[in-house]
């Protein structure tokens, strides 16, 4: 058969520098069948979802909003992805950080201590609650190798059963019966007046900030990235296995958890059933998207923020379902996989007949 | 514990067990065939959506199974060009295709339906009506599609081990280089394992719409998908002790219900979250004697 044939070798830099910009573009004429199966015209739908946001002041603002938890949820994919730990659970740790956030934040005592007080112990709480919710899974992998992936997803769900049955049996709201916690005591200061931007959103590039200089600069990150290239080497490295994927797993963990922290701090004000519309499961997009680069994930973050404002513009416009953002950003981490095959290889046409 | 009572949570077990195993068989083919298909969980949601609709919209049950079953095996098709033609992470594009068939299904939920939090009703499949049972009637009065998940599992294990093509399978999820020195097509047996598996997994999401709720919502599948990986695992691989895990969680799922029947002083949403707990409790069980099909995870490409 005729075809491409994949050959070893580092693609030309003008490749790899496109490859983002082709990926999107891939990415958006797939998703233009969607589009026409909903009737709805794709330019119009495209400019709505990528352009109108960041037309006004207002909407490019609140892409900095949406960008906050998918920064944390990205990067506590890229600390545990990096070092070869497959945590898919950023979901499950996120809640539980919203959880401890919310408990901590509507104590009666919190109403008295200093509000910097109050928000560096919701910030510890939340990413210990992050930990907390690691912990099994991280544990159970070396001891009894049990893959990290499974347990990682079925807490999520656990997890929603927790927040749920918390929310409905102890805190339901007596006024209006609604799943809710109290409100809480202190709030994470705006930082943009006027906006939504919060607190959360300088936590989110402090940890940015940390991750790239641990994973580059630090003897720990070191051994946390010859884990990830490969568990053998490391060993004959003198590095230990088990106890660095286990460091791993827990703050990537608690990064996630302060993903939770953000959203009852500085959006809601309260726990609610869904504070988390898939942040934990967008953080692996924004990870891969980044090359599990802290900066390049940072980028990413911004611009699956925008896709997820943009869906709701094309919602409220168009009356297209604002699941749109969901299949674009599912495409868009598929498409850009593929391509990144292409930095590793150069296609070439081959022109012998070879067997399927 | 009186008699009804057991007969009652006999029968529940075995109903939730159903689309749990359909999904764990498929499941199996593919990770027998040396393929993780984390795309499970968002196949069996469009599995039950889609079917839904098309159901919904052809006012034929059938249509709704089949349709169900085709655009499973499309995602597994799209599995097997990820996985195994382009060679990608298999973790990382197994959530990339469950993220993509959640969005497309929640997307045409979305589309029909609008703002509805659940898709109206439609007349589900019925139990089966077995005369001269007696007491046990409840118990062997299920569903047909439970019927069949069952006969999958004696079919699943002479497929795989009483054939060729399950030979095949075995062989390029152990061996892949061996299976290609002995000419055996690796890519395309597992394309076909994986098509299978999609299949199941869309059939087993539509058992949930289509025979159990009659109605399609959001949360219609609730990390059953998770589970069955989880109960491939545990059954190592083998369709009968897969039926073990599947009965297990249908056990205890049952239970649960039973005592939020009850009214025990516990919130039920805690109890809700007991089957996913007991399947990590066997997961650690299973712990270390899990025998993982050699070459899972692992793309092959011929040394040229």
């Amino acid at each position: 058969m005729l075809g491409w044939r994949l050959e070893k070798g580092s693609a030309p830099l003008w490749l790899r520098a496109l490859i983002p910009v082709i990926s999107i573009i891939v990415t958006f004429l797939l998703t233009t069948v969607l589009l026409a199966l909903a009737r709805a015209n794709p330019f119009a739908a495209f400019y709505a979802m990528l352009i109108e946001p960041l037309s006004a002041p207002v909407s490019a603002l609140e892409v900095l909003v949406k960008a906050t938890p998918l920064l944390l949820t990205g990067m506590a994919v890229v600390f545990a992805f990096q070092s070869g730990y497959y945590n898919v659970g950023a979901e499950g740790q996120l809640y539980a950080g919203a959880l401890a956030a919310a408990w901590i934040g509507q104590l009666p005592v919190a109403h008295l201590l200093p509000a910097p007080l109050v928000i560096a112990l919701m910030l510890a709480g939340g990413f210990a609650a992050g930990m907390l919710w690691a912990l099994v899974p991280a544990l159970l992998r070396p001891r009894l190798g049990v893959d990290e992936v499974v347990t990682t997803l079925l807490l999520n769900t656990v997890m929603l059963y927790l927040i749920n049955a918390i929310l409905n049996a102890y805190w339901l709201d007596p006024v209006t019966n609604w799943p809710q916690s109290p409100r809480i005591a202190v709030e994470y200061p705006v930082i943009v007046p006027g906006s939504r931007v919060h607190l959360g959103f300088v936590v989110g590039v402090a940890v940015m900030l940390s991750l790239w200089w641990i994973l580059t600069r630090t003897p720990l990150g070191l051994r946390l990235r010859a884990v990830g290239l490969g568990k053998d080497a490391a060993r004959f490295m003198g590095v230990n296995v088990a106890r660095t994927a286990l460091v791993a797993a827990l703050v990537s963990g608690g990064i996630a958890g302060l993903a939770g922290v953000g959203e009852v701090a500085g959006i809601h004000h309260r726990l609610l059933e869904d504070i988390s519309p898939g942040y934990g499961y967008s953080g692996i997009v924004v990870a891969t998207l980044g090359a599990l680069n802290p900066f390049g994930a940072g980028v990413a973050a911004l611009f699956i923020a925008l896709i997820e404002v943009g869906g709701q513009s094309v919602s409220r416009q168009l009356g297209i379902p604002s699941f749109l953002a969901d299949v674009v950003q599912a495409t868009l981490l598929l498409v850009t996989l593929a391509m990144l095959l292409l930095t590793r290889y150069r296609l070439r046409r081959t022109t012998e007949w070879i067997k399927p | 514990m009186d008699q009804t009572l057991i007969i009652g949570l006999l029968a529940a077990t075995l109903r939730i067990a159903t689309p749990i195993l359909l999904a764990g068989l498929g499941e199996t083919f593919a990770e027998r065939a040396g393929v993780l298909n984390l795309g499970i969980e968002g196949i069996m949601l469009m599995g039950a959506i889609l079917g839904f609709i098309a159901a919904y919209l052809s006012g034929s049950l059938w249509v709704g199974l089949i349709a169900a079953m085709v655009v499973g095996l499309l995602a597994g098709l799209l599995m097997g060009w990820l996985a195994v033609t382009l060679g990608l992470n298999q973790h990382v594009s197994g959530l990339g295709v469950t993220l993509l068939t959640s969005g497309l299904a929640l997307f045409f939920f979305r589309v029909l339906f609008k703002g509805a939090a659940s898709a109206p009703s439609i007349a589900p499949f019925q139990q089966l009506k077995l005369p001269g049972l007696g007491v046990v009637a409840p118990i062997l009065e299920q569903y047909w599609l439970t019927y069949f998940a069952f006969l999958l599992v004696p079919l699943a294990w002479w497929v795989l081990h009483r054939t060729t093509f399950g030979l095949w399978i075995r062989s390029v999820g152990e061996n892949p280089q061996a299976a290609d020195t002995a000419g055996v097509n690796v890519a395309g047996v597992r394309y076909a394992a994986l098509a299978i598996s999609g299949a199941l997994m869309g059939l087993g999401g539509s058992f949930l719409s289509l025979a159990q709720l009659g109605t399609a919502t959001f949360g219609i599948v609730a990390g059953r998908g998770w589970v069955a990986i989880a109960l491939v695992i545990f059954g190592n691989w083998q369709p009968g002790r897969v039926l073990l895990g599947a009965l297990l969680f249908g056990g205890v799922e049952a239970l649960q219900l039973r005592l939020r029947a009850v009214g025990v002083n516990v919130p039920y949403q805690l109890l809700l979250s007991l089957p996913y707990l007991a399947t990590i409790a066997a997961l650690a069980l299973a712990g270390r004697n899990a025998a993982y099909p050699a070459a899972l995870l692992k793309p092959y490409k011929r040394e040229e």
